[in-house]
């Protein structure tokens, strides 16, 4: 009878500390399903991804107002948005940050930014935190490219949007524009996971 | 004679602008004596790979990085503490290149930075960051604590007690 409750304890254990592990450090993977959502907008709308029933994916950004790595991508997330809205993957941008914690960072400021820069994509924040951790975003900015297929959201790309943050003229890789690229060509993208040094999301 | 007095004295008005602008050179060089050393992968390569019987602790920081910049004076406590124990603290500040004039060095300063700052410039953070550490997301801060023995990477904020901990973690194996 020991035995049995020991072991019973012990399964209890396993199943639990294996939930708890899965919930907070895994995020997707290449070939993931990833969730929608419902965010609060800069307009004040709230906007979902089931809402743009006619496109073929998105490009998904986690970024912000104050980290200087997401304002030195700011022209290239606009150029990328006009880019590939028309050809059917529009940019949804979500900031992550908490704004108790990340000055700068909330609704207001956010509302201001998309007005002063004329960001011609969705501004969405992340009210509470509950999206970015099932990504499994750790920085800003941070792509996810996301494909339609057969209606649900794949995990097609992940990472960085080029390869040089500090200076445009010098980048080499536009990895995001290659993953579309490939997407629209029917082909999965040759390169699907990059890293970038980012500002760690505030919690 | 009036004219020659004239002379005289636009020319004492220039000797003069001429010495204070000396002087002002004189005091900006003196502010910028601190110079940062720029490497790239191959650098950083070598100062996360010495043999010597020391231990390194390498924080990957920069100055706009709010939670890095909180955590700067346990590094600083770690390297006063651990001065001639065989330690070094190296800050490895991933600030944009053009920025270093404007805000590294007067950031060094103003904390009165006393462990070695260098600057990474290597753009291709997709082939470097993987070779620091597979696990690293690319976020910051993060900390590399490594001698010849044994070595560990953290993507986490530190306190002092708790970088202090890992520390002697990694020294206890010598």
């Amino acid at each position: 009878m020991k035995i049995l409750k020991v072991s019973f304890v012990l399964i209890v254990f396993i199943l639990v500390s294996a939930f708890t592990i899965k919930n907070t450090l895994d995020g997707y993977k290449i070939g993931d399903i990833a969730t929608d959502f419902k965010l609060k907008n800069v307009d004040n709308k709230m906007v979902s991804l089931s809402d743009y029933k006619s496109a073929k994916g998105f490009i998904v950004i986690f970024t912000c107002n104050h980290c200087p790595f997401s304002i030195a991508y700011q022209d290239r997330i606009i150029a990328l948005d006009k880019k590939y809205k028309a050809k059917g993957y529009p940019v949804i941008a979500i900031n992550p940050n908490n704004p108790a914690i990340s000055k700068g960072d909330d609704f207001e400021a956010m509302q201001q930014r998309a007005k002063e820069k004329g960001f011609t994509f969705p501004y969405l924040f992340d009210e509470g935190q509950q999206i970015y951790p099932q990504y499994g975003a750790t920085r800003t900015p941070e792509v996810y490219l996301l494909n339609k297929e057969n209606g649900k959201l794949i995990v097609a790309y992940m990472g960085a949007i080029d390869n040089n943050s500090q200076d445009e003229a010098a980048v080499t890789e536009k990895y995001v524009e290659n993953a579309v690229d490939a997407l629209l060509a029917g082909k999965k993208p040759t390169i699907n996971t990059t890293k970038a040094i980012g500002c760690s999301i505030k919690k | 004679m009036k004219q020659l007095l004239l002379f005289a004295f636009i020319f004492v008005l220039f000797s003069c602008k001429e010495v204070t602008k000396t002087e002002k050179t004189a005091t900006i060089e003196n502010a910028t004596e601190i110079t940062i050393e720029e490497i790239n992968y191959n650098g950083l390569e070598l100062l996360l790979n010495k043999q010597d019987d020391k231990t390194y602790v390498i924080n990957f920081w920069a100055t706009w990085c709010k939670p890095c910049v909180e955590e700067l004076p346990s590094f600083q406590q770690l390297y006063e503490n651990y001065k001639g124990k065989n330690v070094e603290v190296i800050l490895v500040s991933l600030d944009f290149k053009n920025q270093v004039e404007t805000r590294l060095i007067p950031f060094i300063k103003e904390h009165n930075l006393k462990p070695t700052v260098v600057l990474m410039v290597d753009p291709d953070q997709n082939t470097w960051i993987p070779k620091v550490d597979t696990e690293w997301s690319g976020a910051v801060p993060a900390t590399m604590i490594y001698n010849k023995n044994k070595r560990a990477f953290f993507e986490q904020s530190f306190t002092y007690e708790k970088l202090e901990t890992e520390l002697n973690n990694i020294l206890k194996t010598n």
